[in-house]
């Protein structure tokens, strides 16, 4: 569904250049894909990659065809982006905010069908409540799912998710996760998205993708497969004990670090 | 009463109550604004009866000089206060909307005090940079070095990892720049010309005629129209750079163009009228408080506000000292504070 290939991207400066991924390999398929690492391996410059706001080396392919080669007009026909890092200090309406997710359809006259669609984002994510509340005046968690509602509402087949449960509390967490799970089986699509909790991702990841911390592909594959107790100590120096439930989804517990 | 909002958003009329209720503000404004044009036509050093400008406007009638003075003088200003205060507004509107910060104006970027640097050099030097008739020298000196700055900003703005705080120095550096200049020339002027150029930055609507009125009607509606196609886009400026990216929006490009645009309506804004302060800063607080910040509504509320604001200006600029007319920069700025103070204080008591 999404594959990257060779792809390598560094930060350079006018002093030195660092790299994050060299001639990285990794594809995504139609479903829940979380890709996990320790800090610093890109998981979000991969995100950014993706989405085509960093110049990188090598070429990222989906169903539509070369993501590189697209414009982002294009692009965001059919893909969408949540970035990590909020700091928007807008006031704007909560409406008006999701409502921005439609750009660039959105015409100087809003139609009802958009009307229409934000109210349904807004009512299927249990935030209604907050339509005409004021963005600048909400809580850190309550932008954030601002934020995921204005990601989603524009129906993407490829959503790209930094981070989204950062500042939710369990309950929206869970719910979050349930909704994607629900529009993935609803609509076929493929959700990618960054995550540090691993016994979250191991519970609704279809494809587990993990980067060590040199920016490598670690592993790939199911949370069967690929939360062990030598991946989390490899890649992120725990040593952790896991335990499986009836399905065999892994729970993990972290004891202690290595360099304990 | 349950936490849930009382009000049901299933037959989406309340967006058709949110968009009918920012209708009637700027039907309101507009309103607004003809009477105080209207008024504007009425004040004035000769004594006209309400009866007599309405018959001078509509069907070139009147007494003596009147219909001249009501159409050749009092029209074009009384209209040239509405459009300068529209097109600082819209200035203001859009430069805190790219620059996310809501202390900027169009006076940020240094536009103003390269206007006045390049009035100074005519002035003072007679200089007449773009070897123009004497009589626009002046206008065209101000207009030549505001859109000088705007192209030293723009050049900036379009260097790779410019961002909106530097974009912000760079234009608070050609500021202490071009005033350093201003004043070496202060310094060297003779009282007379000193006093012209106080005068000139004091802003003044007394020499407006039709044509000054239409270039810069022209200046506003073109940049209002390209600000109007792009509303989307620059409420989406709202966000932070990488989230307007996610939804499509280049940031850095956007930035450009409305600093071009802006520079451009507020060029010839300040060249013709000279420095009118603070119009720029508070016409958008205003319109935010008022309506938000969706630019459908934002960008003509910010230049209704403006409209509104140096009209009633000039009117009270008329009515302090009868018989004279007090310069319109002062007046908008003295007019203008109170206004100022009040979002201010209001705003702390939220």
């Amino acid at each position: 569904m999404l594959k990257t290939k060779n792809l390598t991207f560094s930060y350079r400066s006018k002093i030195k250049e660092l790299a994050v991924f060299k001639d990285l390999n990794v594809s995504c398929k139609k479903g829940f894909n979380v890709i996990l690492g320790p800090n610093g391996a890109g998981k979000s410059t991969l995100l950014k990659s993706i989405f085509g706001l960093l110049n990188y080396d090598g070429t990222i392919w989906c169903g539509e065809g070369c993501v590189t080669e697209m414009s982002m007009d294009d692009k965001t026909k059919f893909m969408s982006y949540l970035p990590q890092i909020d700091i928007s200090t807008s006031s704007l309406s909560v409406f008006e905010m999701v409502l921005l997710g439609l750009l660039p359809g959105l015409r100087q006259r809003v139609k009802k069908e958009d009307v229409r669609q934000v109210v349904n984002m807004l009512e299927a994510l249990n935030i209604a409540h907050l339509t005409e509340r004021n963005f600048s005046e909400l809580s850190g968690g309550q932008k954030k799912m601002v934020f995921i509602a204005q990601t989603l509402v524009r129906d993407p087949k490829i959503i790209l998710l930094d981070e989204p449960v950062n500042s939710l509390d369990l309950q929206r967490q869970l719910e979050l996760c349930f909704f994607l799970k629900k529009i993935i089986e609803d609509k076929e699509i493929s959700v990618i998205v960054v995550l540090h909790d691993i016994n979250l991702a191991a519970r609704f990841a279809d494809h587990l993708i993990v980067l060590n911390d040199r920016g490598e592909l670690y592993s790939t594959g199911s949370p069967e497969e690929v939360v062990t107790e030598t991946m989390l100590k490899e890649v992120y120096g725990v040593v952790a004990s896991i335990h499986h439930d009836a399905e065999g989804t892994p729970t993990v517990s972290a004891l202690k670090s290595v360099n304990n | 009463m349950a936490v849930k909002s009382s009000v049901s958003y299933d037959d989406h009329s309340f967006y058709d109550r949110i968009v009918k209720r920012r209708a009637v503000i700027i039907t309101a404004l507009l309103i607004l604004a003809l009477i105080f044009f209207v008024l504007n036509i009425y004040i004035g050093s000769s004594d006209i009866s309400l009866s007599d400008v309405f018959q001078a406007i509509f069907y070139g009638e009147g007494q003596g000089n009147n219909v001249m003075i009501i159409r050749k003088i009092r029209a074009p200003m009384s209209l040239m206060a509405l459009a300068v205060g529209a097109s600082l507004g819209i200035g203001g509107c859009e430069i805190q909307t790219i620059l996310r910060n809501p202390i900027a104006s169009p006076y940020t970027l240094g536009i103003t005090n390269a206007a006045t640097f390049g009035a100074a050099l005519g002035l003072i030097l007679n200089t007449n940079v773009l070897k123009v008739s004497e009589a626009i020298m002046v206008t065209t000196n101000a207009f030549f070095f505001a859109l000088l700055a705007s192209v030293g900003i723009y050049i900036f703005s379009s260097r790779q990892g410019s961002n909106r705080n530097s974009i912000v120095l760079f234009g608070i550096a050609l500021n202490f720049l071009f005033s350093a200049l201003t004043m070496i020339l202060q310094y060297v002027s003779d009282d007379e010309d000193l006093k012209s150029l106080v005068f000139w930055n004091m802003g003044s609507l007394l020499k407006t005629n039709w044509k000054k009125l239409g270039i810069v009607l022209c200046a506003l509606v073109f940049v209002s129209v390209i600000f109007y196609k792009n509303a989307w886009k620059l409420t989406a400026m709202t966000l932070d750079d990488t989230k307007a990216q996610s939804l499509g929006v280049n940031p850095q490009k956007l930035r450009r163009m409305v600093i071009l645009l802006t520079s451009l309506i507020t060029a010839f804004a300040v060249s013709f009228v000279g420095s009118i302060g603070f119009v720029g800063l508070i016409a958008p607080h205003v319109a935010r408080q008022l309506v938000g910040e969706d630019q459908r509504f934002f960008i003509p509320v910010s230049a209704l506000i403006g409209s509104v604001v140096v009209a009633f200006a000039f009117i009270v600029s008329k009515l302090i000292i009868p018989g004279v007319i007090l310069p319109i920069g002062l007046v908008t700025a003295i007019v203008g504070i109170p206004v100022f103070l009040t979002i201010i204080f209001n705003k702390m008591g939220d």
